[in-house]
């Protein structure tokens, strides 16, 4: 997921955040909009959901992050991965499906050791959807470390792009 | 529900020709201040040439220990083949110490005897005179063998060149997604052999102690498992399928269990497995990563990376008693231990000013020395005679291998043709 789209997503999310704000009535909807009552999206996203499934075929409909980044040896959530979550947490609990976490770090140091640092970051990602009421069961977390790097450069760059969680449809 | 994956597992025994198609070259960047002066003369051979360059290998061997220099073959003024042909003033005038030379017979069979000697050139003392038996398709380890012996004789160490490598490479292929590949190959690259091909991540490769099988960490099930290969037919048994992780595996030095990490209870500890009875047992217990586990000569301890002190140092834990023990204080990351076969010699990857060296300390005297000037490094193995280790680090953006002597003296890199090399694994002595 490049970073303009991970701007571009998080531009649309501040937006319909803003406008969920100014309905009244519009966070109730939205965790009716998934039930395929009326197929119509709710001020959660701005795209179209299809009738019955929130998410489409698409887990970033609406153009809602599905990648969540993090600083070099850490593991907490960024504020924009939060809001993020919180429209994935409605659509989770509105629809349950399987989620595959996938966490990575950057090539520095040892593998094993960032094994361990992947999934404590996917971690990170699955307590806060279960914080919001996500079913645990549907969560699945898996690490990959530094071997699925999604930039190769060995500069700042590009060490921050492989510090990520995705998340995808298992 | 489950998102089917697609990939392919081959499952090939590959022998290449040695040499002309190692994957790996040898890149030396410096060596001692005095390296010793050597020359092997070329072994006379009866009954047929050999496929290989005995006395050639035998320079090479030598010459990659850092130690030594060789005579170059278009120097030498003649080529003795036995104790009485030797005129050491044809060897003083090259400033040669030490000269090896020998002859070798060969039936038609294919067997091969050679006899070979060191003799000493100033003092123009004999110093080895030894015979070594092989076949047609052991040249190398007759070479490696006489190499052995040599160094052995003239530095006091036992010599590491009848040792192999398993290493882990990744190449890009024709539909852009990466290959993955198990390897093993003789220390000086040659002979090498293809164990695991995937579309998923390898990791982690290790040793029995008797040299016959592989352990290793493959995604091949969709995540990461740990899997055991013999050498000797390839065969492969799944060890663990736990979720979460289950990796950095380590056989322990009688053979009898491997001690790993897993995820399974909630975050990343060490357990033993028996091999026999296959039960688990938990070694730590503690909410931090405690990860890289490795064994003490003596088999009483495990060595591993913990960040249970707020970032990453290595611990010791006496697996009878429970004791655990800091080992490292130096800076704010250290990980990945590896002991030399000295017990004594703790070697790890060390973090200074952003920058990833291997480094060693000595668990007696304290003395901490970082070994490497390359700052991407990761991975480090030592040799099972203790003199040089092996790590992975970056060059231009591919991922090597480099070798530097355990008193960081002697440096070289290896190199693959294409893609990156990573994870080295040193066998045990297999002689």
């Amino acid at each position: 997921m490049s970073l303009h789209a991970l701007k571009s997503g998080f531009f649309i999310v501040a937006m319909s955040m803003f406008l969920a704000a100014c309905s009244s009535t519009s966070t109730d909807d939205a965790a009716g909009a998934g039930m395929g009552a009326d197929g119509s999206g709710s001020g959660v996203g701005t795209g179209t959901a299809g009738a019955g499934d929130a998410y489409g075929s698409d887990l970033g409909a609406g153009g809602v992050a599905t990648v969540f980044y993090f600083d070099f040896d850490k593991s907490t959530l960024k504020d924009e991965a939060r809001a993020a979550l919180n429209t994935h947490a409605q659509r989770l609990r509105a629809n349950p499906i399987y989620i595959r976490l996938e966490g990575h770090g950057d090539e520095r140091g040892s593998r094993e050791y960032n094994m361990a640092l992947g999934e404590r970051r996917a971690n990170a990602v699955k307590e806060y959807l279960v914080l919001q009421g996500v079913s645990g069961e549907y969560l699945e977390v898996i690490s990959y470390g530094e071997e699925r790097p999604a930039a190769l450069g060995s500069d700042e760059g590009s060490w921050a792009l492989n510090r990520r969680v995705e998340m995808t449809r298992r | 529900m489950l998102k089917q994956r697609l990939f392919t597992l081959l499952f090939l025994w590959v022998f290449l020709a040695a040499g002309a198609q190692a994957e790996l070259t040898i890149e030396i960047t410096s060596g001692v201040d005095n390296p010793t002066v050597i020359a092997v003369s070329p072994v006379a051979m009866q009954g047929g040439m050999l496929a290989e360059d005995i006395s050639a290998i035998v320079a090479a061997d030598l010459q990659r220990s850092g130690l030594f220099t060789s005579v170059p073959r278009e120097n030498m003024l003649s080529f003795p083949r036995n104790q009485g042909e030797i005129y050491y003033r044809d060897w003083k005038v090259l400033g040669a110490q030490y000269l090896v030379f020998g002859s070798g017979e060969r039936d038609a069979a294919g067997q091969i005897k050679v006899t070979f000697g060191l003799a000493e050139v100033n003092s123009e003392k004999m110093v080895l005179n030894q015979v070594v038996n092989g076949t047609d398709a052991s040249v190398r380890d007759i070479a490696h063998y006489i190499s052995d012996k040599v160094y052995e004789a003239i530095t006091g160490v036992r010599g590491a060149f009848s040792t192999r490598l398993a290493y882990v490479t990744s190449v890009q292929g024709r539909d852009g997604r990466q290959i993955y590949r198990l390897l093993v190959s003789d220390a000086d690259g040659a002979r090498e052999r293809l164990m695991l091909e995937s579309s998923e991540p390898l990791m982690s490769p290790g040793w029995s102690p008797d040299g016959k099988e592989l352990v290793y960490v493959s995604f091949e099930t969709g995540r990461p498992a740990i899997f055991r290969q013999k050498l000797a037919d390839a065969s492969r048994q799944q060890v663990t399928n736990f979720t979460g992780l289950n990796g950095a595996p380590a056989w322990s030095p009688d053979g009898r269990k491997l001690a790993m990490v897993l995820s399974k209870d909630g975050n990343p500890e060490i357990y033993l497995h028996d091999l026999a009875s296959k039960q688990f047992t938990r070694l730590t217990n503690h909410f931090a990563i405690d990860t890289e586990p490795n064994w003490t000569p003596d088999g009483k301890s495990v060595i591993f990376t913990s960040d249970r002190g707020g970032s990453p140092q290595i611990y010791k834990l006496n697996i009878a008693t429970g004791g655990l023990e800091r080992l490292t204080f130096r800076g704010t990351y250290n990980a990945r231990p590896r002991l030399a076969p000295d017990g004594r010699t703790l070697v790890m990857v060390h973090r200074d000013k952003g920058q990833f060296h291997i480094a060693s300390q000595d668990l007696i005297t304290n003395d901490f020395r970082v070994l490497t000037g390359t700052y991407l490094d990761e991975s480090p193995t030592v040799a099972p005679n203790g003199a040089m280790l092996l790590y992975a680090t970056k060059r231009g953006g591919k991922g090597l291998l480099a070798a530097v002597s355990i008193d960081a003296g002697v440096r070289f890199f290896l190199p693959t043709r294409e893609g990156d090399v990573r994870e080295p694994a040193w066998s045990p002595f297999l002689n």
